[in-house]
């Protein structure tokens, strides 16, 4: 996740594949939801800012997770990205096509490449659709995808790969616990063989002994069908496991970005390590050496962000120059020269700190 | 699993029952739901203890009969369709179960208070938290409405919301989720009772906000020398503030043991799973060893060990024989035929 300086390095770290080509590519995203007053004559006040100047690229065949608390904006990502809402500025290019500026057949024919699974198993199916109606479903609104004699044979075959019973086609999602409906809505998001599945949250509402089994699944259909994965989450225990690459959201904007082993075991931004260190370790005699910092406050009101360095308001390092100098992501000046410490963070005081994370 | 009894000191309010036995001992509880489709039990025969200043975490999936539980230790079971169909809730030695109505009230709340998941829903949306508190007080207390008053704002002051004399007149939408949750915890300690039961306090929280959350309580405990229930599905949470927890499966508790024994070493083959079915923090690991299948439905509890349809370990007898609670090392129980075996692999290892 080079981000909008173009003088930062790639990533550290050899790519699991070896280098990959980027296959979408998002540039200061920008999403302000206006905020109006009034009832007859509508006058906007303002507007909350949930994405505010993101930048970013997925490369093909790789998993980039995007962490942080609710607020920070990183659903309104997903949904910009997956076209299900349109940017206030910036550009989405899907091999190197700007997607924002299509509209109609062309814009139609992209979204087939470029699918969604949702967070809650429960709402995100129609319970009066039978699970083989909804993972055909996709095929009536792209019929190019698959010739309709082939459709029923195909949803069979979908079942099967997410690990459901094909004899299930004519059951209800009611007649489904929250994992196995979780597979559904994994099969609907592959029905149209994409090459970018965006998943927000897929196993936050599910039990731990079942969140396992998903994440296994996604791991085994990434290398199955060569997808690249946008993953959302706000546990950062399962984003480490499933990414290859990271980015921390604050308040709209991306604070720190890095391969995985970069963000966990050296993090520089101090939004980063606190994230880091709040999130407890199932393991008593790891939690008991570790460094905790705990904020204070709560994270701020988006339509109404702190000027400068949007994190400051709950930073220990925070001072004058953060109030008035917005820190822009970049790899710090300061601190060594080489080494994983050394990728973009958006802060003027960025630097390591020992036992974040257990080792 | 009862433990020596620590001193407890005098503490206000009580002074009645005996001194041997734990602040508060469930025994053999059973409860059940009438359905539609036949009689669920959600908790099948379980026993635990909780003493002064300890807390004890009660681990679980969903539908593992945890919350159940701490339903019926609250007395606020909804009823019908669930009941308690047996046992002994023995509070401070008397058996809840077998007051009045009256009297199990007048213990709801002053000795005993609960801390839910969902502070919004939990709280009154059109009275100011001031009034909620100061609630309390007048009802239980007969303070008056400005002496009450006074004793919101002292205890959202200790509860570490800024501002709290400002803020007292304030609605519960009026407060972020954190602050919620810490108007929920100040709600519960206003009348500083001997037990808390904290129903999945952190979990609609975020990390940042849950650990300022799971300190405020951990601080408040130890202050007050209260009880702790902690009702979770969180293995993390738990690792921190539990001195002691209790797996639930199927409604049942199927391990306990000293926080430090159950992480090095679980003693069932279901603690183990949940343990390695996590990713954690401070490990990449390649693939995760996910717990096959799904947790039975309480309808249709399997016969002989409830976990043995997803065991790795499974053997005949489990099929056929239900393993009581044995005892498995010092103030450890395991609900496994074959816990010794599970233990010694992992000393091995």
């Amino acid at each position: 996740m080079t981000s909008a300086p173009s003088e930062s390095p790639a990533p550290a770290g050899p790519a699991p594949h070896g280098p990959r080509e980027a296959i979408l590519e998002a540039r200061d995203l920008v999403k302000h939801y206006p905020l109006t007053q009034g009832v007859v004559i509508k006058r906007q006040v303002g507007a909350v800012k949930a994405v505010d100047g993101v930048s970013f690229e997925l490369r093909r065949g790789e998993t980039l997770g995007i962490v942080g608390e609710s607020g920070c904006g990183k659903s309104t990502v997903a949904k910009l990205v997956t076209s299900l809402e349109a940017p206030t500025s910036g550009s989405i290019r899907f091999k190197g096509e700007d997607v924002t500026r299509l509209s109609g057949r062309a814009r139609k024919a992209l979204r087939r490449n470029i699918q969604m699974v949702f967070q809650d198993p429960y709402t995100s199916l129609n319970p009066r659709m039978t699970v083989g109606d909804i993972v055909g479903e996709p095929f009536d609104i792209h019929p190019e995808a698959a010739p309709k004699g082939e459709r029923r044979r195909r949803v069979r075959e979908l079942l099967d790969v997410v690990g459901l019973n094909p004899e299930y086609v004519n059951r209800y999602p009611h007649q489904f616990s929250g994992g196995q409906r979780q597979r559904i809505g994994i099969a609907r998001g592959l029905a149209l063989r994409p090459e970018i599945i965006v998943a927000d949250e897929p196993v936050s509402a599910l039990d731990v002994s079942v969140q396992a089994q998903v994440v296994n699944l996604m791991e085994r259909l990434q290398d199955e069908f060569d997808l690249s994965y946008i993953f959302i989450a706000h546990d950062l225990s399962v984003v480490r496991h499933i990414s290859d690459r990271v980015g921390v959201m604050y308040l709209g904007k991306l604070v720190e970005t890095g391969t995985e082993s970069e963000i966990y075991e050296h993090p520089t931004h101090p939004y980063t390590q606190a994230l880091l260190s709040a999130v407890p370790v199932p393991d008593p005699a790891a939690e008991a050496g570790r460094a905790r910092i705990v904020l204070d406050g709560d994270v701020p009101s988006p339509a109404n962000p702190p000027s400068g360095c949007r994190f400051r308001t709950r930073c220990w390092k925070a001072d004058e120059r953060c109030a008035k100098e917005e820190p822009p992501l970049l790899v710090p000046g300061a601190g060594p020269a080489e080494g994983p410490a050394r990728h973009p963070s958006a802060c003027h005081y960025a630097e390591e700190k020992a036992r974040i994370v257990p080792e | 699993m009862t433990r020596t009894q620590p001193d407890r000191g005098p503490l206000p309010g009580t002074g009645t029952g005996a001194h041997t036995s734990p602040l508060l001992h469930v025994r053999d509880l059973r409860v059940e739901f009438r359905t539609r489709d036949g009689v669920a039990t959600a908790v099948d025969g379980v026993s635990f203890a909780v003493e002064a200043g300890e807390t004890l975490a009660v681990l679980g999936e969903s539908g593992s009969g945890k919350s159940v539980t701490a339903q019926a230790v609250m007395g606020i079971l909804d009823s019908p369709p669930g009941r308690v169909t047996g046992g002994r809730i023995l509070f401070d030695g008397r058996d809840l179960l077998k007051v009045s109505a009256e009297e199990r009230r007048s213990v709801r709340g002053a000795r005993m208070a609960m801390i839910f998941q969902d502070a919004l829903s939990a709280l009154n949306p059109v009275v100011s938290v001031g009034r909620q508190l100061g609630e309390m007080f007048q009802v239980h207390r007969g303070a008056s409405r400005k002496d009450a008053w006074a004793k919101a704002v002292e205890l959202m002051e200790r509860v570490r919301i800024p501002a709290a004399r400002a803020r007292a007149g304030d609605y519960p939408h009026q407060f972020s989720g954190g602050m919620r949750q810490r108007i929920m915890i100040a709600m519960a300690l206003a009348l500083e009772p001997e037990l808390i039961i904290a129903d999945e306090p952190t979990t609609a929280l975020d990390v940042t906000v849950q650990a300022q959350v799971m300190d405020l309580l951990a601080d408040l405990q130890s202050e007050y020398r209260m009880g702790l229930i902690l009702i979770t599905h969180d293995l993390g949470v738990v690792a921190d503030v539990a001195d002691r927890i209790a797996v639930m499966y199927a409604g049942r508790i199927v391990e306990t043991a000293p926080v430090g024994d159950l992480y090095r070493a679980p003693a069932h083959p279901y603690t183990r799973g949940l343990l390695d079915s996590i990713p954690r923090l401070d490990q990449k690991g390649q693939q995760l060893n996910a717990v096959k299948g799904l947790p039975p439905s309480l309808l249709s509890v399997p016969p002989g060990c409830s976990f043995h349809p997803r065991c790795p370990a499974v053997r005949p007898v489990c099929h056929a024989d239900e393993p009581p609670l044995y005892e498995a090392g010092a103030g450890r129980a395991s609900a496994c035929h074959f816990w010794k075996e599970l233990l010694d692999d992992e000393c091995a290892e």
